[in-house]
């Protein structure tokens, strides 16, 4: 394997993660900023990194922003949300190139993160807020976004599926944010928040590639300085046990139908049980060669992808397909099954050998991409530990089979949901 | 084994022809943990009208049957080549485009196992009664999951109005109708005409050392028994240049609306750097026109008639080509028309400056280096390009090439109203 050392220091405000490496032809910065999700913010932060990457006080327009972007060889520049467990994380990403393979040697790593700067610390404002043109375009924008779930099924079941099954706990809410928020969001109060979440969030900036990290501490520290801070933890409290598994089934104007199951797993990134968690799902649903493949698609014919993932910050396990509307008993029948027959150890050492190694694989392609290594870094930051991806892959080859029945009967069973068409519930 | 070496990219790739016809190519990556391999022919959902191997008259077979086939290929007598992959390590997958299916698999261990698996099994088909009914339902599944994705619906719906009788036009997996007429005869014959080595490209990207690949590519080639086999016959009808339809509006389960704008392109029996020319002198245009630092797009966004999804994209292959602008919309008929007016405005003389032009030139540049971070991009597209007899390694300097006069001659001839055409999906009336 690649050898890929992070070396991670203490900054003003943020943590610098620095990995070097020679095998790429472009250089990638990463901004990530995390804070508890909560219903009074998560539309402010759904909207803030958009608003962010519209303008800024030197660039006041898109069109001259994006110029800009065109002329540093096109560096690529986007922002993006996601969920980690219950943590809300906004990201900006810039991804530009190494000189070294252009005609043209005039350095553009230093413009790119100067740019970068600009934009985290250097809006476009006027009055006590942010331009209220811009806010009302990503606004407008913002709707579209959370609105445009509906027209994706695979999305909607999903998002749905989670809803029905965190209902009440912070999960359940929505990473673009809540439709009914959007209005109520001024220009003053967005930059409010803005100057909130600079002061409070945790916040880590990554640089990848041809870069040394001297040079980077120091760029880094000459250009970002914020107030230190003690990041605020979401608070451990007591997992929902399940008394009775919830089914839902909504109709909606479809061909085919959405089955989405999740179960919780009450173990999470960082648990010493985790890898057997990794390796279970991979036996069950999360490849090729996996049980739900064989047995729903394969076998029975029934599905074009059949496949289960983890939630590895929140203790969630989400199974997934997509079938004719009329075949709900037998494969939701086909699912349980499975879920039986690992829960009692059927599975053969070759089915453990295949899927540790395919898991591994997968880790290790993972890697190869500077934006990969960032989401695999990252995990560490989210959990509060520190695992690095030799140990990683190690213990989770040595998983046992015993270690693997163990897990699966920790999981638990919460909610079936199913997105049927018109025909089907009558 | 040739080598040819890439110095301002620091890239150098390998190459041989072997007896048999397979052409094979390996670009060694260091550093990287992954290698990657794509097994591809020259062979997709348009090639429908042909003459079999060893017959005299052209047959036409059943919509989507490329597509099945490639399915059909990774089971065996003795079970299914996923399963064999992943007990390797490695994770494999195949897709079918309009001129091409590509077998490919990425592994960071047992590399030289796998590569063995990946050209042992697309050269060894098995197709009978049994696996061929029960793949039906599967890709059943496969078309009703296509035919409740509004964006697809949307993109098919452009090129079937672009297109009168070219097989472009044809859904890649077929309609579960067209599929319920194949059968294992079918798929041989298929097969049999297009899997031949010399219609095949192997591809093979990674940190690998490229003469013991090859060597052991050789092996396993020399081991099999092709016979020469004569050139393959496709046949198409004649596309005039016309579009087939002006508008479709699509009612589907959706909240939002969606409107795409085509244009039929011209010069689709261009190959080699003719064709890279064009293409890319067609990709910089759209960027002129219509990317974030256009002013086309910030006025389309300023105003609210598009959001984030709005895109544009150019495909030309032999034989067909279109170019698409558009995404979602809060109004679609508003959106045609001034997408289509600031089309014409292009057409008739609209002027870009040289200092756009090299803007744009050298946000092409920076893609191409991003692009090929990516061993996949590297592997297929330089197998799109290969059976175009395009130069992959030729696209820097093509782009350095491209003037102002190239994007505004090509503007004027590309573009005109009778080649376009709109499609929009919107919601559907209670």
């Amino acid at each position: 394997m690649d050898s890929l050392s992070e070396k991670v220091s203490e900054m003003r405000g943020f943590k610098l993660h620095v990995v070097e490496t020679n095998k790429y032809k472009t250089n990638t910065i990463v901004w990530k900023m995390k804070a508890p999700l909560a219903n009074e913010d998560v539309t402010k932060r759904a909207l803030l990194p958009y608003v962010l990457q519209s303008s800024s006080e030197t660039f006041p327009s898109t069109a001259e922003l994006r110029s800009y972007l065109d002329e540093l060889y096109g560096a690529t520049f986007f922002v993006d949300l996601a969920k980690k467990g219950e943590y809300h994380v906004i990201s900006f990403s810039i991804e530009i190139a190494n000189e070294k393979f252009l005609k043209d040697t005039s350095p553009l790593l230093r413009k790119g993160f100067e740019f970068l700067t600009e934009i985290l610390t250097k809006p476009h404002l006027s009055g006590n807020g942010f331009d209220s043109d811009m806010v009302e375009k990503e606004k407008r924008t913002l709707k579209d976004r959370i609105q445009s779930i509906f027209d994706d099924k695979m999305r909607y079941s999903n998002f749905r599926l989670v809803q029905e099954m965190c209902k009440g706990e912070p999960y359940a809410l929505e990473v673009n944010g809540e439709l009914d928020q959007v209005d109520s969001i001024t220009p003053e109060n967005l930059y409010d928040y803005y100057k909130k979440a600079f002061q409070e969030d945790e916040c880590d900036l990554y640089f990848i590639g041809d870069v040394k990290e001297e040079e980077v501490q120091k760029l880094a520290g000459d250009l970002l300085q914020f107030q230190d801070r003690s990041p605020k933890k979401i608070e451990s409290r007591n997992e929902k046990r399940i008394e009775n598994v919830n089914e839902v089934k909504e109709q909606q104007d479809i061909k085919q139908g959405k089955l989405n199951i999740g179960y919780r797993t009450y173990v999470k990134y960082g648990d010493p049980d985790y890898y057997a968690l990794q390796v279970f799902n991979g036996i069950f649903g999360g490849f090729s060669h996996s049980k739900l493949f064989i047995n729903v698609r394969e076998k029975a014919s029934l599905a074009y992808y059949a496949a289960s993932r983890l939630e590895s910050h929140k203790g969630l396990m989400m199974v997934m397909s997509g079938i004719d509307l009329k075949n709900y008993n037998q494969a939701v029948g086909i699912i349980h099954e499975q879920m039986d027959a690992m829960k009692k150890g059927d599975f053969t050492d070759e089915e453990l050998d295949q899927t540790k190694a395919v898991i591994q694989n997968q880790l290790l392609e993972t890697i190869d991409t500077s934006r990969g290594l960032i989401e695999v870094l990252y995990h560490n930051v989210v959990s509060h530990v520190d695992i690095n991806l030799e140990h990683w892959l190690k213990a989770m080859q040595e998983t046992t089979k015993e270690e693997i029945i163990k897990v699966g009967n920790k999981i638990e069973l919460d909610t079936i949901y199913f997105l049927t068409g018109m025909e089907a519930g009558k | 084994m040739e080598k040819i070496s890439f110095d301002q990219l620091q890239e150098e790739l390998f190459f041989e022809k072997l007896p048999n016809g397979l052409s094979v190519y390996i670009l060694p990556k260091k550093g990287f943990n992954k290698s990657y391999a794509t097994f591809t022919t020259k062979y997709g959902s348009i090639d429908n009208h042909f003459v079999p191997l060893g017959k005299q008259d052209f047959t036409k077979v059943p919509d989507g049957i490329a597509h099945f086939l490639e399915h059909k290929l990774f089971e065996k007598e003795d079970g299914d080549v996923f399963q064999q992959f992943s007990k390797q390590g490695a994770s494999a997958n195949a897709f079918t485009s309009f001129t091409r299916t590509a077998y490919l698999f990425s592994s960071t261990a047992d590399f030289e196992r796998n590569l063995e698996t990946l050209v042992d099994f697309v050269q060894d088909p098995y197709f009978s009664d049994k696996t061929v009914e029960k793949e039906k339902g599967i890709i059943g599944q496969e078309i009703t999951m296509y035919d409740d994705n509004p964006d697809w619906r949307l993109y098919f719906g452009l090129i079937q109005n672009l297109y009168q009788n070219h097989p472009v036009k044809i859904d890649i997996a077929g309609t579960i109708e067209s599929i319920s007429h194949i059968t294992p005869d079918l798929l041989y014959e298929c097969y049999n005409t297009f899997y031949h080595p010399s219609n095949m490209l192997l591809f093979i990207v990674g940190p690998v050392d490229p003469s013991a690949i090859m060597n052991q590519i050789r092996e396993n080639q020399s081991k099999k028994d092709y016979k020469d086999q004569q050139e393959i016959k496709r046949k198409f009808e004649m596309e005039p240049v016309q579009v087939a339809e002006k508008k479709q509006v699509l009612e589907m389960n959706v909240q939002t609306s969606k409107c795409l704008v085509g244009i039929k392109a011209l010069h689709v029996d261009q190959t080699g750097s003719e064709m890279l020319k064009n293409e890319l002198t067609m990709n910089v245009l759209l960027d002129l026109l219509f990317s974030k630092s256009s002013e086309n797009f910030n006025q389309l966004y300023n105003s609210g008639l598009i959001d984030e999804t709005f895109s544009y994209d150019f495909t030309q292959e032999q034989g067909f080509g279109f170019a698409m602008v558009g995404g979602d919309t809060r109004e679609p008929d508003k959106l045609a028309e001034t997408l289509e007016k600031m089309l014409l405005e292009a057409k008739n003389g609209k002027a870009f400056t040289n200092e756009q032009l090299e803007r744009a030139i050298k946000k092409k540049i920076g893609a191409f280096l991003r692009a090929i971070n990516s061993p996949e991009y590297i592997a297929n597209q330089f197998t799109r390009y290969a059976f175009n007899d395009m130069d992959f390694f030729e696209v820097v300097p093509m782009l350095e090439r491209i003037t102002l006069e190239d994007v505004e001659k090509l503007a004027s001839e590309v573009i005109a109203e009778e080649r376009f055409s709109v499609c929009q999906v919107v919601p559907k009336k209670k």
